[in-house]
Parts: structure tokens; sequence; C-alpha cells
């Protein structure tokens, strides 16, 4: 068998100090197992006694080639992979997939399908902060709120599941609309979640904002500035926390979320509570878009009546020729869009997700750059780490909320 | 187009020879590999497209030149807020280009993520290490001559067996 070969110190030194080679600070391997991780990933911590001098992200245990797969498969069938990325985002994934690809192909899609989506989008948004909080906040040792989220995310969950048959891998955007209009119960069951979840929230708040252990560990600590934020490319609630209010919602609306009204929550500081805050409030903004965008909800169709990228309604294929060519084509050879390349983005509940597609005029994309946001703000670790202690590391990484699925790809 | 886009694009193609491509109402500008920092400062200083939102490559394998491109965007992140892509053509198999981290401190890790992927060596970057990769990998997964799948999983028993089998680059 081939020898395994090690990373010895000397091929690290240019990351670490001096002091490390002097045998000064101590390297510590933080991770990739370790359970406040949220994930697979490794720190090499270079510590002096408690403190963090140094913090050598190392990424890539779960790293899937979902790029390189999405190469070879049919635009309908690439999209599969989308959810399988950010695994707590994946309405979301599908949404920024499907407007790429209709973007690239110019496709129409109906106002119905529009608003289920921004329904949707921020359902997922709601899912996924939840799970940051309940999660974070076990980091800290707020246990029971763990179990708390867990109940209110499982209601979004049940949503997920009478809408698309899946609770997480759900696929139900698709280019030029849904798979299907949503069952009748939907709006009573989203009616249902959006009158409890205000009170929820404030129970969540009672339980962290004012208290002592809580606020102990998270004020002042793991601070960005605005400055370094935009150098270092950080989107999502990380910039919000240092008081700048971009949300791709707002600044380059999609999927019509400019005719809805809502805030974009700030706060002031940088630090983890500030993230905390900010997360909270977003919440609180995703049921007010959900509300309007259910109290509009139009009628009409979910999908895009152009047959040659939207396979037709299963009731035709039996007396319509043309439409049994057209389901054909597509679910054999699949859809060709024109050769060229766009750039998506959307506001994902951890930043901005977005999405290079490039075409070569075939049924299969030439290129898909998928730019997770974990990635990015992964980058900062070193800065916000360092001069803190080992402890403060677990709340620094709930903090910036991260999925190594979305991170890795 | 945006009157601000439109003269960060104008000055582009004086200054620095870029050739402007509008798709689908995005325009992306075509640089010469060994301009694009300066015109990526120029744009941040002057213009204020002050954050590199990605950094990624495309490989147009079996088209031999050019191979790759490798692609940068912009973003203006203040109001108005302008989406600006740059791509630089890269020739033959083992391409190098200038590192980007001097301008924006987050192509660290982007730059990296290409080296991994496509093999496309940065100069003047400070950690050129895989990122997402095994260290020890060999080849480069997103380029197009990499192939995907069908072959035989290497496990511990039949090591050996496939090793010997496996193709080594000429380089």
């Amino acid at each position: 068998m081939t020898e395994i070969r090690e990373v010895s110190v000397s091929e690290l030194q240019h990351l670490v100090s001096e002091r490390a080679a002097m045998g000064e600070t101590m390297l510590l391997n933080m991770g990739p197992q370790h359970p406040s991780t949220h994930g697979v990933l490794r720190l090499l911590l270079e510590l002096d006694g408690e403190i963090v001098v140094n913090c050598i992200p190392d990424i890539g245990f779960l790293h899937t080639g979902v790029e390189k797969n999405m190469e070879a498969k049919t635009y309908q069938k690439a999209e599969v992979m989308t959810d399988r990325l950010d695994y707590l985002n994946p309405l979301g994934n599908n949404l920024l997939y499907c407007l790429a690809v209709e973007k690239l192909a110019e496709l129409d899609v109906p106002p119905r399908a529009q608003a289920i989506r921004v329904i949707l989008a921020e359902l997922t948004r709601i899912n996924s902060h939840l799970v940051w909080l309940g999660t974070s906040g076990l980091d800290l040792a707020a246990m029971s709120l763990f179990l708390y989220c867990m109940r209110e995310r499982e209601k979004i969950l049940d949503i997920f599941e009478m809408i698309s048959g899946a609770r997480m891998m759900t696929t139900y955007i698709r280019p030029g609309g849904l798979w299907r209009d949503v069952p009748a119960e939907f709006e009573s069951a989203v009616r249902d979640f959006i009158k409890i979840m205000p009170d929820k929230i404030d129970e969540y708040e009672a339980l962290l904002s004012n208290n002592e252990l809580f606020i102990d560990r998270t004020k002042g600590i793991g601070v960005i500035s605005t400055e370094d934020c935009i150098r270092y490319g950080i989107t999502g609630p990380i910039l919000r926390a240092t008081g700048m209010a971009y949300d791709m919602r707002k600044v380059a609306p999609y999927s019509g979320y400019e005719q809805y009204d809502f805030d974009v929550p700030t706060y002031q500081g940088g630090d983890i509570y500030a993230r905390y805050k900010v997360r909270v409030e977003e919440m609180r903004q995703s049921l007010r878009i959900i509300e309007q965008a259910l109290d509009r909800l139009p009628y009409g169709p979910v999908r895009s009546n152009n047959r040659k990228f939207v396979p037709p309604p299963r009731s035709e294929l039996g007396v319509s020729m043309e439409s049994l060519i057209h389901h054909f084509k597509l679910w054999t050879e699949g859809f060709s869009v024109p050769k060229g390349g766009v750039y998506v983005a959307v506001e994902s509940p951890r930043g901005e997700l977005a999405t290079y597609i490039e075409s070569d005029g075939g049924p299969k994309p030439w290129r898909v750059r998928w730019h997770g946001p974990s990635f990015v703000n992964l980058q900062i670790m070193p800065l916000l780490t360092k001069g803190h202690f080992v402890a403060d590391v677990v709340g620094i990484i709930g903090s910036i909320d991260i999925v190594l699925g979305d991170c890795d790809r | 187009m945006d009157e601000k886009l439109e003269q960060a694009v104008t000055a582009m193609e004086e200054r620095f020879a870029a050739r402007r491509d509008i798709f689908r109402d995005q325009v992306s500008l075509m640089i010469a590999p060994d301009r694009v920092i300066e015109a990526a400062r120029t744009l941040r200083d002057e213009f204020g497209f002050n954050m590199l939102s990605d950094e990624t490559a495309v490989d147009y394998w079996p088209q031999e030149e050019p191979r790759f491109h490798v692609i940068y965007v912009l973003r203006r992140m203040q109001p108005p807020y302008l989406l600006l892509m740059l791509r630089a053509p890269l020739n033959g198999n083992a391409p190098r280009i200038a590192t980007m981290e001097k301008v924006f401190p987050n192509a660290n890790w982007l730059e990296r993520e290409i080296w991994d992927m496509f093999g496309i060596y940065f100069d003047g970057h400070s950690d050129m290490r895989r990122i997402l990769m095994p260290y020890d990998w060999e080849g480069h997964p997103l380029r197009k001559d990499y192939p995907l799948g069908y072959e035989e999983v290497q496990f511990t028993f039949n090591f050996d067996e496939i090793d010997k089998r496996k193709s080594r680059p000429k380089e």
C-alpha cells in the first residue's frame, strides 16, 4: 500500500506565528469530528495558553463534486443536486437555480408561482434560522432552546412534506414555475404557523436577550467592522449586524420581492449578540412577507406555458400529439438554452447565494459555479477569533452560521 | 445600461483595451490577463466596485486557445448597486496569472479553489495549497479532460492493484 504522507508543521509555517516553531505556542486541532463545529470543519488553532493566536480553517471534508456532476446532467436533472448543497435552505437553492435557468432561457413565470416561491423561500429562511438559533444556543449551553426551535421547525417541515412529499430534499421549484400547485390545505397550514410563530419568537428572546450568561458570552466577542466585511466579501446577517442594510431582496429584487413591504433589520456592534438580534428580527420580517404574500395570493397556473422548456400537464398527454412529443423530448434529451453565461444572486439565510451558469447551447450546463455564502464567511474565522478564548471559538463558529454542505459543495 | 456602469465600462475600454460583452443585461469585460489586476484596482478606487463577490474559472477544453477563462465578479456596495464581470483568457495546460489577493483579500480562498479545481496557478499568492480536495490529490477535477465516474473505487484491499493502472500526469 502506498504510504500516507503526513503534513508537517513546516508546510504550515507561513500560516502560524514564529513562536509556534519555538514551541512557545501550541497547535491544537479542533474538529473535524468536534460536535460544535456544525459539521465536518477542522480548525487548526494556535494557542498561547487559552488565548487563540491564530486560527486556520481546513475545509473540504464534505466535498462531493456537485459542480462536476451537474455538468454531466441535463438542466432538469441537475436541479436535484441543488437541494443537497445547503441542506438547511433547500427551497432557496432550488429558487436560485431556477432563476438562473429562467434568465438563460428567458422563461416567464406566472404570478401565482412567484408568490408561492416567495412564501416557501421565507419559510425556508425561518427554518434555517431556527436550526441556527437552536444549535448555536446549544453551543453556549442554552439547552432547552434547541428543543423549542426543533418543535417549531417541525411544522415547517410538515408544510414542505405536504407540498412536495419530501421534508428536506424538495426539488419543488422548477424552471418555469413549480412542480405542481399547492394542495388546498396549504394556506391554512401556513396561516396556523404564522399565527403561533410571533409568540414563539418572543419566547426565544425572553430566554436569551437579557440572559446574563448569554450576554457575557456574546457581547463584544467576534467583532468585525463594515469595512472588513466588504473587503472580505461578507454578506448576509454578518454584514447587517455591523449596521449596513444590504439585502439582495431590496437591492436587486427577484421573484416579486419588490411588491412586499418589509424592513431590513440591522444592529450595531458586529459581535455575536448583534448577529443574534439581526437573525431573530429577520424571522419576524419573514413572517410579515409570508402574510402579505398569502393575502394577495393570485389564482392561475403555476407553470409557464412554454412547452419547449416546461413539460405539459399529464392530462394532456392522452389527447394531444404535440404534448406527447414535447414530453418525450423534454424527458429524454432535455431542453437547450442559448449560449452564454449568467450570474444570478439571491439572499439566502446566510448571505448572498449566487450561481454562475454557463451554457454552450446544449442540453447540459457547460459550467455551474455555486457560490455558497458559508465558504466566503468562513474565511474571516482568523479575523474573528484572534485574541479570544478557545471557548469563544465555539460561539463564533455558531454565529457565522455555516453549513458545510454549502461550503464544500 | 446604468450611467455609472457605462462610465466604468467606457473607461475600461479606453485604458485597458477591454472588450465588452452584454448577455441578458449583464456586462462582462474581456481583459488581457496581465492587466486584470490593475483594472480591478481602478474599478475599486475610482468607480466604487469595492467587493469581489466571486472569482471562478471555466474550462473550454478541447478548444485549444484560450483554454481557460478566469472570471471576477465585482460588486458596487453603495447606491447605485452594480455588478460587473471581468474575464481573463488563459492559454495552455499549466496557466499562470497574478493574484487578486492584494486588491481583494477574500480572493485568497477563491483562488485556492480555482487552483485546486482547475490547476490555474496564481503568482504571488500567499498560501497556494489545495482547499477542497485532499492535499495529496492528483489532477484538477473540474477540468473537462478529467473523467467523471465509471471508475472502480479504490479501497484498502485493492489499492495497489488500481494504483498500477492509474495514468500519471506527464509533467
